[in-house]
């Protein structure tokens, strides 16, 4: 049971990456990245928890107290926000291949065939 | 290459590369089983070296705030070029738009739903270092703030308000600052980005020294690079929906 | 393991499955804030605050917007150059 994290993290990166793959449509190919990119999340704080350890803000409780790793949560939450602003880049060439083409079909998108 | 091909070699890829993750990540230490040595470190020292309270912001804006500008540096990237591609070849006038929403309950509730919106967004940046909150995650709120004029009365109060000539000043002072407030530091004689104020008492507002600034700018970043992203999406949206045709 | 773990872990596991299957861009984007609420539980129970809050902003406000911007302007372009 506690390897179901671990399991949790494959599973979703294999599920995006047959998105990535299978797709017929730019925009859910998008969105698939953003699937992929969420499961390195649960692995950084997956390898950052500690058991019966608690958040790592010391405002409330002492400072003997266990706590879990903060140095992971760190890496996690600035990654968060600026992958939105890098999917926004994404979905704007998406919006630029339709001007041209007319079609958000990656199939259909003559210099992207393959 | 066939779509059937693609998908079939995708089949085979993904059973190679599930079997070495699930291997890999099966040698790691057992969930729960947190070993090393620079988490303890840091819940150790955290309160008593830099009086911050919240040990995540501390690593984020303090022990690690050079990684942090980087990360703002790329958000900052990401926003220019969304308005460089999208600004371009808009081919449909916006000048004059009347695309609002007539109910006026809703108009109602969108404005107090922005104020409220912009007080926690304030109150989210400036605890950063005493609750869980920060730069990042307050930028996030002040930006939706202004989103909410867009849905709920009309774009021309959005771009009234916000117009793109005061979107990016706002996010260009952020990174810039953030830059700055590094290099204010060789004025006292430290190294780039070291702490050179006062520490302040810990878990109260003052806590944090240097890094209160370089906590305001990073949200200052975060707010503008959004709203620079979401003015020229809706903006796109928009022109394409209701605007008149420039040729 | 915490039995709410499990459960949580179960749950992001089936809206991440849930958003790759669905084909519709508009379906996809509500079910995709559906499983970043489901993300933001799960770091709750990972007991990190703030990853939680910045996961909560980001896909209950930001992502959306953007993502619904996109689509409308695609549709908007279609019928317009169909009608054209």
């Amino acid at each position: 049971m506690s390897v179901l994290p671990y399991l949790l993290v494959a599973w979703i990166f294999l599920f995006g990456l047959y998105g990535i793959v299978s797709s017929r449509n730019l925009i859910h190919i998008t969105v698939c990245v953003s699937v992929c990119q969420s499961a390195t999340y649960v692995l950084l704080l997956a390898i950052g928890y500690r058991k019966q350890g608690t958040a790592p803000v010391f405002a409330d409780v002492p400072s003997s107290r266990r706590v879990v790793d903060p140095v992971v949560q760190s890496l996690t939450l600035t990654d968060i926000v600026v992958a939105v602003a890098i999917s926004a880049l994404l979905l704007s060439l998406a919006l630029k291949v339709h001007d041209h083409y007319g079609s958000l079909d990656p199939s259909q998108v003559s210099e992207m065939k393959g | 290459m066939s779509r059937p091909l693609r998908l079939g070699l995708f089949v085979v890829g993904a059973a190679g590369l599930g079997m070495l993750l699930v291997a890999g990540l099966l040698d790691l230490p057992r969930f729960g089983d947190y070993p090393g040595p620079y988490g303890d470190l840091i819940a150790r020292l955290a309160v008593p070296q830099r009086h911050m309270v919240n040990t995540v912001t501390a690593v984020v804006f303090d022990y690690r705030g050079f990684d942090t500008m980087g990360e703002e540096l790329l958000l900052f990237a990401a926003a220019s070029s969304t308005a460089l591609l999208l600004r371009e070849t808009r081919e449909h006038d916006t000048d004059d738009l009347v695309a609002g929403v007539r109910s006026d309950a809703v108009r109602g509730l969108g404005a107090l739903a922005a104020i409220i919106a912009l007080v926690v967004g304030v109150d989210v940046v400036a605890h950063g270092f005493i609750t869980p909150g920060g730069g990042f995650q307050g930028g996030v709120v002040l930006a939706s703030a202004f989103a909410f004029l867009f849905l709920t009365i009309e774009y021309r109060a959005f771009v009234g308000l916000v117009p793109m000539v005061a979107a990016e000043p706002v996010e260009s002072f952020g990174a810039g600052g953030y830059v700055a407030v590094g290099l204010l530091s060789f004025a006292f004689g430290f190294s780039f980005l070291q702490n050179f104020m006062g520490l302040g008492v810990p878990g109260r507002l003052s806590a944090g020294g240097s890094a209160i600034f370089v906590n305001w700018c990073s949200a200052l970043a975060v707010c503008g690079g959004f709203l620079v992203i979401f003015g020229e999406t809706l903006q796109e949206n928009i022109a394409e929906r209701y605007g008149r045709s420039r040729r | 393991m915490v039995p709410l773990q499990i459960v949580v872990i179960l749950f992001v596991a089936l809206g991440a499955a849930g958003v790759v299957l669905s084909r519709d861009p508009v379906r996809q984007a509500i079910v995709f804030s559906i499983y970043g609420f489901g993300l933001v539980l799960l770091f709750l129970v990972f007991q990190a605050p703030d990853v939680a809050l910045s996961a909560l902003v980001v896909s209950g406000i930001a992502y959306p917007l953007v993502l619904v911007s996109a689509i409308a302007r695609v549709a908007a372009q279609r019928k317009r150059k169909g009608s054209a």
